[in-house]
């Protein structure tokens, strides 16, 4: 397990935990001792985390051992059938979409996929998409409005791929069009940012009626290190740039670009992919039936009110 | 996503006493005198090379009499971050109001196009990079609702580096404002002509800017998703000549056309009148 400097301490004594849980199992004299040792972890994982820097959270959000958008899938749906391609040019593997059964609906689901080890991350393209990504998910739209299907996404990504091909093939023109077919979608749609929410790459899978937002998870209209290396020449004053920025999960819900956060595990989501996507299960279905009873129309106005409302100027 | 940190002269400017300014062409290297220049809207007499037009000359270029009847110039910059990069992003709006005399970048408003009433927009790329705030992307957003309350159809001309880091994320959340606004107005089956100057990159370009009914193009606009150096950087390798310019878009099938700047109005003129002909049919003239 990829372990970051900081979250050490907590990360060797959820292990600890662990053994110890499976001990338990078998014999409960060791409960006491495991209850114990589990405040203390949680004790110690939120004194560290209360004090992590924005750029800590950034590192967070990117663990290489955090729960992607299929792990998410396998434990939040049924009934999952993944749809591939954009009929134009190829399947973007950098994006996963399909149809799935969530607590008994037909759901469109939509996420970025990273990929774990290099094998999987090149395959996944690290989970930046090219525009037949961005196709792929515009049809998935379509597919969702024209049958009445909600649609949940799962924001992961660094960003849209910048090179030869995805500039040939009209990334511009994809990322604008996948924004304009989730504004016009006459069905709910719930965004939740899973990790990282890599500026207009991520947007175009989060023109959501709600946005959700994992506690660790950030969104940022360039990374901290492209803002450091603009600003300053610089990308290792990164941290300064994270925290200007404000990317993390409180502030974004103060400044309303988000609407709820979920907490995550004890030391984060990548400690447990069962609990997080338990966890997350919960704020996703109440969001996701918030909704219900508006109509086609209603749930345009009401994309359409949330993002109008956004935007800070003096009149 | 970034901008020069001062926007160069459009073409190299020097004095010679007596001889009022001459400037040299970018294009052909050869002196022009800046009054030529000017008369002919930044486009060399001698070769045809586009320097960049300021927001004024397109106004001069587009509308009849260079007028336009602006919308919703009281908008001005918030700080919503509190942003400071050493200097703090109060100062640099202040910097480029004064700069170009405009209060943010881009004018909006109602205009007259060869006579027919237009919804008008124009980046003023002078402005920070032309890039997207909340007040530009506010006035883009307004532009689409006003022009959709009066029928109008729309003629904006984009030239941006792309979204407003200083604004971090709300910055973002106008790409999505204004695309809902877009697509709110193309229900009302009014025209949409996107017009992509040199450079229109980012944001920009990732939302409404190649959503037009028709795309159009400057020659050598250059013009994508992310920039050149970006790219390098992530490819390691240095890009073929051509790359991501208006020629080079036309080829693979994302701009209708390239327009010469002196026949710009003439052909939006034009595709304004067929794209509009079936509803001046419907309504009696
Ligand atoms: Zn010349």
């Amino acid at each position: 397990m990829f372990v970051l400097p900081f979250e050490k301490p907590i990360a060797d004594l959820v292990e600890k935990v662990r053994a110890l849980r499976a001990l338990a199992a078998s014999d409960r004299r060791f409960e006491p001792e495991l209850q114990r040792l589990e405040e203390k972890t949680s004790r110690l994982a939120r004194e560290i985390f209360a004090d992590l820097t924005p750029i800590q959270k950034v590192q967070l959000s990117r663990h290489a051992n955090r729960p992607y958008t299929l792990d998410y899938v396998k434990r939040l749906f049924t009934g999952w059938v993944e749809l591939k391609g954009d009929r134009r040019f190829a399947d973007d593997q950098a994006i996963v979409a399909g149809l799935a059964t969530y607590h008994g609906r037909s759901v469109v689901v939509v996420g970025q996929q990273k990929g774990r080890g290099t094998k999987e991350n090149v395959k996944r393209n690290f989970g930046m998409p090219h525009p037949e990504g961005y196709r792929k998910a515009i049809r998935m739209y379509e597919l969702a409005d024209k049958f009445g299907l909600p649609v949940l996404t799962f924001i992961d990504t660094p960003g849209a791929y910048p090179g030869i091909g995805a500039e040939e093939r009209g990334q511009s023109e994809a990322i604008g069009a996948a924004l304009a077919a989730m504004a016009r979608a006459r069905v709910p749609i719930v965004a939740t940012i899973i990790g990282e929410g890599g500026s207009g790459g991520a947007l175009a899978l989060g023109v959501a009626n709600r946005v959700i937002m994992l506690e660790f998870g950030c969104y940022s209209v360039i990374t901290p290190e492209g803002c450091a290396a603009i600003l300053w020449n610089d990308g290792a004053r990164a941290d300064e740039a994270a925290a200007q920025l404000k990317i993390t999960a409180p502030e974004l819900l103060q400044l309303g670009v988000v609407d709820l956060v979920v907490e995550e595990p004890t030391g984060g989501a990548h400690q447990d992919h069962d609990e997080a996507a338990r966890m997350l299960d919960q704020t996703l279905w109440q969001t996701l039936t918030s909704l219900d009873g508006l109509s086609g129309d209603e749930l345009v106005d009401d994309r359409y009110r949330r993002f109008r409302a956004l935007g800070s100027f003096l009149a | 996503m970034s901008w020069p940190e001062k926007t160069p002269p459009s073409a190299g400017e020097k004095r010679s006493i007596g001889a009022g300014v001459f400037r040299r062409c970018e294009g052909c290297g050869e002196t022009v005198t800046a009054d030529d220049l000017a008369a002919n809207f930044e486009v060399c007499p001698r070769c045809g090379h586009h320097h960049k037009l300021a927001a004024k000359g397109w106004r001069a270029l587009l509308c009849d009499e260079g007028a336009l009847e602006a919308w919703d110039e009281h908008l001005v910059p918030d700080d919503p971050l509190r942003f400071s990069d050493g200097r703090t992003y109060k100062e640099r709006v202040a910097a480029a109001q004064k700069k170009t005399g405009a209060r943010e970048g881009i004018e909006i408003g109602k205009a007259s196009l060869g006579g027919r009433p237009i919804g008008y927009g124009a980046f003023v790329f002078a402005f920070m990079g032309g890039s997207m705030g909340s007040v530009v992307g506010e006035k883009i957003t307004r532009l689409f609702e006003r022009a959709a309350e009066e029928e109008l159809p729309v003629v904006l001309l984009s030239a941006s580096g792309g979204a407003r880091m200083q604004e971090g994320i709300l910055s973002l959340m106008q790409m999505a404002k204004s695309v809902a606004a877009l697509e709110r107005f193309r229900q009302r089956r009014l025209p949409f002509l996107s017009v992509l100057l040199h450079p229109t990159t980012g944001g920009v370009a990732a939302s409404f800017a190649f959503l037009g009914d028709v795309n159009i193009a400057e020659p050598k606009a250059l013009i994508g998703f992310a920039g050149p150096r970006v790219i390098e950087t992530t490819i390691r390798q240095t890009l073929p000549p051509g790359f991501q310019r208006a020629e080079f878009l036309l080829e693979h099938g994302m701009i209708d056309a390239i327009v010469p700047r002196l026949e710009m109005k003439q052909t939006i003129g034009l595709l304004l009148d067929h794209l509009q002909d079936a509803r001046a049919a419907r309504t009696p003239r």
